[in-house]
């Protein structure tokens, strides 16, 4: 193509050619409320500075973004930030050569990476076994309690007092249903992330070998009595009409907002709706089961983390770098934490936020955190990975759905899902 | 065959290259693309690749859970085809006996169509949840235990409905264009000779549709097979089990959410083998009993 | 208008009525439905069953979503969000429509060699969905230089045989004789596809039109790869935008206005076409 002499001058002689800012495309996955606050956190980094320009781009569900950006690196045009939810992480980790690691960005750009100012059940997560911090922890979340304070009383329950075990749980859900103040008493958004990842974690029992695969391929050990009795229990209250399934992943949610549910558990995420349908909520922490050693350990974040692309030059390095580093900036955490509902990602944040007395006006949103910092986190509590995890949740939720229809006791789901998944690791792992 | 056509040589080939064209980049080369995908092991990124043959091929063929979605998809697929093309051809011919408000029903008729995937999925949940749905509560309260989320045959039942729903106005519209296009003077001329409405349709009216209902045959099953997978995709996930969980679902679930993309690739060839043997089958069987002009 | 070619008696007539009626009701509800619902705020939307009678927050939600609220989420506006779909889904329908007649008359009205591989070569393609073909082509738009552009969100989505196959038979069905007698007039192809093909053809180029218009309307998973800005956006992706199932909060009264935007026009087309149809009925009476 040619152009014409004038424009070109016209190009050359712009305002715009002198001050070149490099520009840092950021894929990412967040909708609703959380893209606007994607778009505002792009838009005052780029305010703050004058040498580089972060654009936001929204790519879909997280499968889509992931997706988007492996078709885009095997095209050699990755993006430079990639956003990869929790379950791909192990993917991530798997792709040496089409990632950098963050903490290399960080200390490239000039900036001490110092471990001990992050909450190590978040940076945990996302970094390989000896420490080295992979991807930068953008929005996570971890499973807390909900209830419906008028349900409650129309029931007869203590309104101030949510359940604490999942014993507590069934009886009060039995009591809502059996006393009529609501036709269902219990629901929950995803069985895998919340009653088989951090089951395990917050009971400290093991869901995999090799520290649940943080520290090599895993094998599945969720067919042991502990999950097999939880499971019973809710298979049992499922042909009750106690709890009411709503779906793999978050639909449950709806029925608690509708006013259908009197108890869900679902991520801390989710109180914006909640807060938004008007329902008189409040919340709890996750429960544990008190037979369970050890229980309540802590628990493990959902959610998803920022991956650098390898390739790129170093000035988009920098930037990434500067641009990493404002966004662990307290301010910056501060507003993210409270606007969006996602947990902040330094000390320093959870601090200030506790400071300005935001959480005495919103309990719910200190509920996951404390969760998270409760105790140091044990082999089986810091999370769980694996080269195919949304396969293994997929298998999971087939052999559960299985026996929420009665068609199997939980021994056998769990032993079904079990097996099922260990022969889909060892495909996956190159076996 | 036409006896009668244009003598030039160039012309035609002028007039095919858009489509050849189009044709070559954008389906023979992602289809040799998936083909050669298919034998090699590679993971998502494409940083180490290893040629393995036909172990895909053989993996995939031997994995129960593969034929559990052939047999969903010839499930799936009879029933969404036969249902919305039966549906639309009675009310293409009931709307050309109308005379006032045709054009109102006809366009009310091609709505869905407009409706986007995304939106059809977001409006499914909120009628037909089993918890929340606007409707699921009227079904419960005559007394039927409507649960699609854990009761497999109970989401076929709402996967084919979707998507029988969604195709309905397409063939509509073929059909009432195909009815048109009938010379009314053959349908007064069988009036004449006294033979009744219904065997007026049969013997005259069917008969003079079949080049395009053999259209729709076609387009239909190829809407069944692999149109269908968006709607799957937001009414049921594939689920409960593998319940819904049809070949194209199969093909996008491990390529797409697992990343396995040898395996995926080679579903996808299998696939293009069934629907080009289908097409053949469709052309050489069906197509020799459709009366043109 | 003239009598329809299955003539009823006056019973007949009453029961194709009912039949219609039951037909529109069922077919037409979840529409009616989204209509609803964008007459509600987000906290009656948040708290189903969704009553079936239109609420009061309808105004708001309208004004709020024209007034800049679909901007501050999917950064660009409506205006642009609706006429990039536009854009998109004209140039998917007139593509299509071309290439697709072109190539139908080639195959139908010219004999020349290699004519029935062609006819295979375009009709196996037939099956080959975005979904499974997505990546590979993904690749040849990168070559071709075509992200963040009109062409590449347009032609991929040109390349399907659906088109063609209508129209080739749509050609088969039109009398040896006519085109026998153009010849003996001495009309060439361009003449015979101007005077006597085209007007015959209205009533299936109406149809493809708006099957195809609708079809690029409705796009999601291509726009989404291809496009890397906000500025080239089309509704579907605003819509999901906002949508969040999960983790955040999601603006539902906007959803359901923004899912009305995105229905409006293609059924505007509808109407719109409706002349066509109409008109070609009255050039077909042969």
């Amino acid at each position: 193509m040619r152009y014409s002499p004038i424009l070109i001058a016209a190009f050359a002689l712009s305002p715009l050619a002198a001050e070149a800012k490099t520009e840092i495309t950021w894929w990412h996955a967040m909708s609703g409320a959380n893209n606007e606050v994607v778009e505002k956190i792009a838009a005052d980094f780029n305010a703050s500075q004058e040498e580089y320009e972060v654009k936001p781009v929204f790519k879909g569900t997280y499968p889509e973004t992931l997706n988007a950006g492996i078709a885009a690196f095997r095209a050699g045009q990755a993006p430079d930030i990639m956003q990869v939810f929790d379950v791909g992480t192990g993917v991530m980790m798997a792709a040496q050569g089409a990632v950098k690691p963050v903490a290399d960005v960080l200390t490239e750009a000039g900036y001490t990476f110092d471990k001990s100012q992050y909450l190590p059940g978040i940076v945990g997560y996302y970094s390989t076994p000896d420490g080295t911090m992979l991807s930068f922890p953008y929005n996570s979340s971890s499973p807390i309690l909900y209830y419906n304070k008028d349900i409650f009383q129309k029931a007869g329950l203590d309104v101030d007092n949510p359940p604490k075990t999942w014993a507590e749980v069934w009886a009060a859900a039995r009591k809502i249903k059996e006393s009529g103040a609501a036709e269902c008493g219990y629901t929950s958004t995803w069985l895998t992330w919340i009653h088989t990842e951090n089951f395990a974690a917050w009971n400290n029992v093991a869901w995999g070998t090799n520290e649940n695969g943080l520290a090599g391929t895993p094998e599945l050990q969720i067919d042991s009595p502990l999950y097999a009795k939880h499971f019973q229990e809710i298979a049992d209250l499922a042909k009750e009409g106690v709890f009411v399934y709503g779906g793999r992943t978050s639909e449950a949610k709806q029925n608690f907002t509708s006013g259908q549910c009197g108890i869900l558990t679902e991520s801390s995420g989710g109180l914006g709706d909640v807060i938004k349908s008007g329902i008189n909520y409040g919340t709890g922490q996750l429960p544990y089961d008190e037979t369970a050693e050890g229980a309540p350990q802590n628990t493990t974040p959902g959610g998803a983390s920022l991956w650098v692309m390898a390739g790129k030059s170093d000035e988009v390095y920098k930037g990434v770098g500067e641009f990493f580093n404002y966004l662990s900036q307290t301010p910056v955490q501060e507003y993210l934490h409270q606007q969006s509902g996602y947990l902040p990602v330094t000390f320093a944040a959870y601090e200030a936020t506790k400071a300005s007395g935001f959480y005495d006006k919103n309990p719910g949103r200190e509920t996951p955190i404390l969760q998270m910092m409760g105790k140091p986190p044990t082999e089986n509590s810091k999370g769980v990975r694996a080269p195919n995890l949304p396969q293994l949740r997929d298998i999971q939720n087939e052999e559960y759905e299985k026996m929420l229809d009665g068609q199997q006791t939980a021994a056998e789901a769990l032993k079904n899902a079990q097996e099922r998944g260990n022969a889909a690791i060892k495909e996956a792992s190159g076996g | 065959m036409r006896r009668t056509v244009f003598p030039n040589k160039l012309l035609p080939w002028l007039l095919l290259a858009p489509q050849l064209a189009v044709t070559l980049i954008f389906f023979y080369w992602p289809a040799l693309q998936a083909f050669r995908q298919s034998m090699l092991k590679e993971d998502a990124f494409g940083l180490s690749t290893k040629f393995v043959g036909l172990a895909n091929f053989r993996k995939v063929l031997a994995d129960p859970a593969y034929l559990n979605a052939l047999k969903v998809t010839v499930v799936f697929s009879l029933a969404v085809a036969l249902s919305a093309m039966a549906i639309a051809l009675f009310l293409a011919v009931q709307v050309e006996k109308i005379r006032c408000g045709k054009g109102f029903y006809r366009t009310l008729m091609i709505w869905p169509y407009a409706v986007a995937t995304a939106i059809a999925g977001m409006l499914w949940l909120f009628l037909f949840n089993p918890g929340f749905g606007t409707l699921a509560a009227p079904m419960r309260a005559l007394g039927f235990n409507w649960n699609p989320l854990l009761k497999g045959d109970q989401a076929m039942g709402l996967v084919i409905a979707a998507a029988t729903w969604k195709q309905i106005s397409y063939n509509f519209l073929f059909f009432v264009a195909g009815l048109q296009a009938i010379p009314k003077s053959l349908i007064e001329a069988a009036a004449i000779d006294g033979a009744s409405r219904r065997h007026a349709f049969w013997t005259i009216v069917f008969p003079l549709l079949a080049p395009t209902t053999f259209f729709l045959l076609v387009v239909n099953t190829v809407y069944a097979l692999f149109d269908t997978f968006g709607i799957i995709h937001a009414v049921t996930g594939g689920g409960p089990g593998r319940a819904t969980e049809t070949l194209v679902y199969k093909v996008y679930n491990d390529g797409f959410v697992n990343l396995m993309m040898g395996e995926s690739a080679a579903q996808s060839v299998i696939l293009m083998v069934i629907v080009i043997a289908l097409t053949a089958i469709q052309f050489r069987f069906i197509e020799r009993r459709v009366h043109y002009g | 208008m003239a009598d329809s070619p299955l003539d009823p008696r006056g019973g007949a007539r009453m029961l194709a009525h009912f039949w219609m009626i039951m037909g529109v009701i069922v077919i037409v509800f979840p529409i009616y439905y989204v209509l609803i619902a964008s007459t509600h705020t987000t906290q009656e939307i948040l708290r189903p069953p969704l009553p079936l009678t239109p609420g009061s927050a309808g105004l708001d939600n309208y004004r709020a979503a024209f007034n800049g609220e679909i901007r501050q989420i999917g950064g660009v506006s409506v205006w642009v969000l609706l006429m990039n779909t536009t854009i998109m889904a004209l140039g998917i329908a007139v593509g299509k429509i071309v290439i697709s007649m072109m190539s139908a008359y080639a195959i139908v009205f010219f004999r020349f060699p290699l004519r029935v591989a062609c006819f295979w070569l375009i009709f196996i393609t037939l099956m080959l969905p975005v979904e499974v073909r997505i990546m590979p082509t993904y690749k040849v738009m990168v070559t071709l230089g075509l992200i963040d552009s009109y062409a590449g969100l347009i032609m991929p989505l040109i390349a399907s045989a659906t088109a063609t196959l209508l129209f080739r038979q749509f050609f088969m069905t039109i009398p040896d004789e006519l085109l026998e007698a153009a010849r003996v007039d001495g009309a060439g192809p361009w003449r015979f596809f101007r005077d006597i093909l085209w007007p015959l053809s209205l009533t299936n180029v109406a149809a493809i039109f708006v099957i195809q218009f609708i079809y690029g309307w409705t796009q999601y998973l291509w726009p989404l790869l291809v496009t890397n800005s906000n500025d080239m956006n089309t509704i579907v992706i605003a819509l999901k935008k906002m949508i969040s199932f999960a983790d955040a909060q999601t603006p539902w009264n906007l959803v359901m206005v923004t899912s009305v935007l995105a229905i409006a026009p293609p059924i505007l087309v509808v109407v719109l076409m409706q002349r066509w149809f109409v008109k070609g009925l009255v050039e077909t009476e042969k």
